[in-house]
């Protein structure tokens, strides 16, 4: 029978499958950070149980660690203690760990691939939703609850029902000036933040095979925004040479038994989807999110909707109550859109292809009067790499903060955070209200988008720079 | 976790669609390391003015709704982040049921681990109950989870779907992490062969 990539995976990891009974899969890799397993940890003490594999577990630190003044201690005390548990946590089940001193930090699906920790094919699942970045390597990864993530602790399985499977096909090139998260953007806004729900999407088409490994990360990073469990891409030679070398990719001859199987992942031609959605890479333009959802998105060109354009009442309503959070008339152009802060970084932007894409813009500008930009890659290896290319330089020289690694402003835990009535051009995955601090209005866009809003203090159409 | 019983509660009713997990519990309160006391949180950013008192408008702060123990919203309730959390403050506040068309993924699974039944409702079967609500505030439903069904006073219940696992866990209050260790030859029996399989994985 014809199999999707979805569905060899799938198979390859079935531990039992009872009638009547949730089927329970393999997890092969386990990713860990601060927030969502101190409780998880604490469940397994409470039972008495051990840590089945160790070695299937890579844990950080990224929510809570401050992006500056990293020498002092942490000013939260309660942000502090939920670090410190995770240390004792990792040190008394002998896990490994990238604590906030260590080079190897930074935010957890930015740094597990830099270690070639996820392989083509394996099941992959983090106590977070956007473990699907993951599926930029072909393997099956997604994010968990905390009770969950205890169960893989303990069982190294997940009772899982099977998914849907979507194929969004990517026809033809893209434009010079969009991205994977232009693409990830327009996505949502054809298909909703529920138009995944239920299903495993797979991407292709030429678009897709022309991405980048850090792009293909942007693209599976943001499938849960379109509702989906998780994103996935067949490996192809450029996932190969990704991770062949990396510390934790196979070597010799176990590279070869890898690749062997590696290569059989990509869907089977004529494989059957259960639902497919096409677009045109030329089509896509830069995208700018006017609302409070992912799904509230328009093309840099256009204008904000009126609530009275939709038809469905849901989204009228939504649209309006959008529009008075975020402060904005119907038919303004997006292009007219003022900003107060600009934030590069994140799992879906924090990557050295998005510093450099931020940098190429941001060269021989001034970040404008009245506002505020911040750049903090996505780990220290991105920090140091970029420091090598000399991008930290032209960034500071245009006026633009340069941090130290962390998810920072994409959710606002660390201290890093908009005022109420602040609005932040922001590379991150979420525009929800208060997500970048109460009251703040957040409108993603890609990384040279970000960095051309924060020359000229408004969103600007880069394909007329 | 508690087994899932037959109940009369009051249904509270919040008609507002795509409410994601960092409306349900915003980040600053994530920085818990135990998993009690968040229902103190719960939508705090709709829920609170900026003084700490509550803002009247809220549709939870109705005092018709106060013991309610069913919530009833609009499409795509729960989607964002994977916080269990979210699940964990709706529980600690007091629901134990809610009922929309359709949930965020993540969410709908985490719910089950907490006792919590998420009813999945046509959109016609929803727009009867929030008109009954809307109608009648304070009223009761009668939720039965050993039939599958919800009973309203005002004649709109219906049967709603459910897999079979997930409801007799918890019909059962059953942990499933207890249940999963049942397997353990099997899970063994997988590890042998993934060791053979992917031999670099486990050094």
């Amino acid at each position: 029978m014809k199999r999707t990539m979805y569905e060899k995976i799938w198979d390859a990891h079935l531990v039992v499958d009872e009638e009547g009974k949730a089927p329970l899969i393999y997890v092969d890799r386990h990713l860990m950070h601060e927030v969502t397993s101190p409780q998880a940890f604490e469940g397994l003490r409470i039972s008495g149980l051990k840590v089945r594999n160790p070695h299937s577990i890579l844990a950080t630190m990224d929510h809570c660690v401050p992006t500056k003044d990293r020498d002092l201690p942490i000013a939260d005390p309660i942000a502090k203690k939920q670090i410190e548990t995770m240390a004792d946590n990792c040190h008394e089940n002998g896990l490994n760990l990238y604590d906030m001193k260590n080079p190897n930090n930074g935010i957890i699906h930015v740094v597990v691939p830099e270690h070639g920790f996820v392989h083509p094919g394996m099941v992959v699942v983090c106590g977070d939703s956007h473990t699907a970045t993951h599926g930029a390597f072909g393997a099956l990864a997604f994010g968990i609850g905390t009770s969950e993530v205890e169960h893989v602790m303990a069982t190294q399985t997940l009772p899982q029902k099977k998914s849907k499977t979507l194929l969004v096909k990517i026809n033809g090139k893209l434009s010079k000036f969009a991205t994977a998260k232009d693409i990830a953007l327009a996505i949502t806004g054809k298909i909703g933040t529920a138009g995944g729900t239920g299903y495993v999407i797979e991407y292709a088409g030429e678009a897709i095979s022309d991405l980048s490994m850090e792009g293909r990360m942007t693209l599976c990073n943001m499938a849960i925004e379109a509702g989906a469990r998780a994103g996935l891409i067949a490996p192809d030679q450029k996932t190969y040479d990704f991770l062949n070398g990396l510390e934790f990719a196979p070597k010799g001859d176990a590279w070869e038994q890898a690749m062997a199987y590696w290569q059989s992942l990509p869907s089977d031609e004529g494989a059957e989807f259960d639902a497919v959605v096409e677009l045109n890479g030329e089509e896509i333009a830069p995208q700018v999110t006017w609302g409070t959802s992912p799904e509230q998105v328009a093309a840099v060109n256009s204008v904000v909707p009126d609530p009275n354009s939709f038809d469905d009442d849901g989204k009228k309503l939504a649209c309006s109550s959008a529009l008075e959070y975020m402060d904005l008339q119907p038919n303004t152009k997006i292009t007219d859109i003022t900003i107060d802060l600009v934030f590069i970084g994140s799992c879906t932007n924090g990557r050295i292809e998005d510093l450099r894409a931020a940098a190429e813009v941001a060269k021989g500008t001034q970040v404008a009067d009245g506002v505020t930009a911040i750049a903090v890659p996505g780990s220290y290896h991105v920090k140091e790499q970029a420091e090598q290319e000399g991008l930290d330089k032209i960034l500071t020289e245009a006026g633009w903060e340069w941090r130290e690694p962390g998810c920072s402003m994409c959710l606002a835990m660390n201290g890093d955070e908009l005022s109420p009535g602040q609005r932040s051009a922001s590379t991150s995955n979420r525009n929800f209200e208060g997500r970048q601090g109460k009251g703040g209005r957040t409108h993603l866009v890609s990384p040279a988008m970000a960095a051309a809003a924060a020359a000229a203090g408004h969103f600007v159409d880069i394909r007329e720079l | 976790m508690q087994p899932y019983t037959k109940h009369n509660s009051i249904a509270a009713l919040m008609n507002r669609s795509n409410v994601d997990t960092d409306q349900i519990i915003p980040k600053q309160f994530l920085k818990k390391v135990e998993r009690s006391g968040f229902g103190a949180h719960l939508f705090h950013d709709w829920r609170f003015n900026a003084d700490g008192g509550d803002n009247p408008e809220f549709e939870l702060n109705k005092a018709v709704f106060k013991d309610a123990k069913i919530l009833v919203v609009g499409d795509n309730f729960g989607c964002g982040s994977s916080r269990e959390h979210a699940p964990w403050a709706i529980a600690d506040y007091g629901f134990n049921t809610i009922i929309s068309t359709s949930y965020a993924d993540i969410f709908y699974n985490n719910c089950f681990k907490n006792g919590i039944l998420p009813i999945i409702a046509a959109q016609h079967q929803l727009d009867a109950l929030m008109e009954e609500i809307t109608g009648n505030e304070g009223v009761s439903f009668e939720i039965d989870l050993e039939q599958q069904t919800i009973t309203t006073p005002g004649g709109n219940g219906f049967s709603f779907e459910l897999d079979a696992f997930r409801k007799e866990n918890l019909l059962a209050g059953l942990d499933d992490i207890g249940l999963t260790l049942k397997h353990e030859d099997k899970i063994s029996q997988y590890e042998e062969m993934h060791k053979q399989n992917f031999p670099w994985l486990w050094t």
